[in-house]
């Protein structure tokens, strides 16, 4: 097969909605299947993604605490941007996902790790949140901020902000 | 036309039947035959883009028995 460089497309994951979540992974499946060298940029709620579900170590004060309690992590904690009441909005997508044979978050990330898709968790929100390297997920490519994201945006023919 | 491998994405929804498809075809020799049967109706303009953007060459979409079936072959 002749060594072509390939196009690149970047995606910001900034929500941890479970629904905006799974559209980001399909478009980076998608991309990469398509031949594409994919980046994604975890900020804010969509570091929830690369939680571990019991986090918080690095928590400081009353403020993180309380943020880190009410602010669940862990792919199979992410609620719905709508209809979410309290989790049953969840729970029914997860099943009507189940009856489709739609594969899960957690399903889907390992799918855009295995076709080489970059994970980058943005370390500004982890420090402000008190959210640790430990309390994250382990096969994560990169901690660093957003110049690190505009290299990638700059060279990238798909930048989406999720 | 001979048919030298098959992927069964019956019943799967967007990403998975191109995802299967991705995996078949890295595992085929150039110049063989993939077949995709498919229930998701969007597989047929998604497979048609992908093959545009892959290289490869697509056959045919057939439809048989509320089944969508493609046939493609591979060229690099």
């Amino acid at each position: 097969m002749e060594k072509v460089t390939p196009e690149k497309a970047t995606i910001v994951v900034f929500s941890g909605d479970m629904d905006k979540v799974m559209a980001a992974f399909n478009i980076a499946v998608g991309a990469a299947s398509s031949g594409m060298e994919v980046t994604m940029l975890y900020t804010f709620w969509g570091l929830n993604v690369l939680r571990k579900d019991k986090t918080g170590s690095r928590t400081k004060g009353i403020i993180q605490k309380m943020l880190t309690w009410i602010n669940k992590g862990g792919t199979e904690n992410l609620p719905m941007s709508r209809f979410n009441m309290s989790g049953m909005g969840t729970w029914m997508m997860k099943r009507l996902m189940k009856r489709y044979s739609m594969p899960s978050v957690r399903e889907l990330y390992t799918t855009a790790k295995q076709l080489g898709v970059k994970m980058i968790a943005c370390t500004i929100t982890m420090g402000v949140m008190g959210i640790g390297k430990e309390d994250l997920v382990d096969d994560i490519d990169e901690f660093a901020g957003v110049i690190t994201y505009i290299k990638d945006a700059k060279e990238s023919k798909i930048n989406l902000f999720i | 036309m001979d048919i030298n491998k098959t992927v069964d994405a019956a019943g799967m929804l967007c990403p998975m039947p191109i995802l299967k498809t991705v995996q078949a075809v890295k595992e085929m020799k150039v110049g063989e035959v993939l077949e995709i049967t498919a229930t998701d109706p969007g597989i047929k303009p998604d497979i048609k883009n992908w093959c545009e953007m892959m290289g490869h060459q697509l056959i045919d979409i057939q439809e048989k028995d509320n089944k969508i079936i493609v046939h493609l072959k591979k060229l690099k």
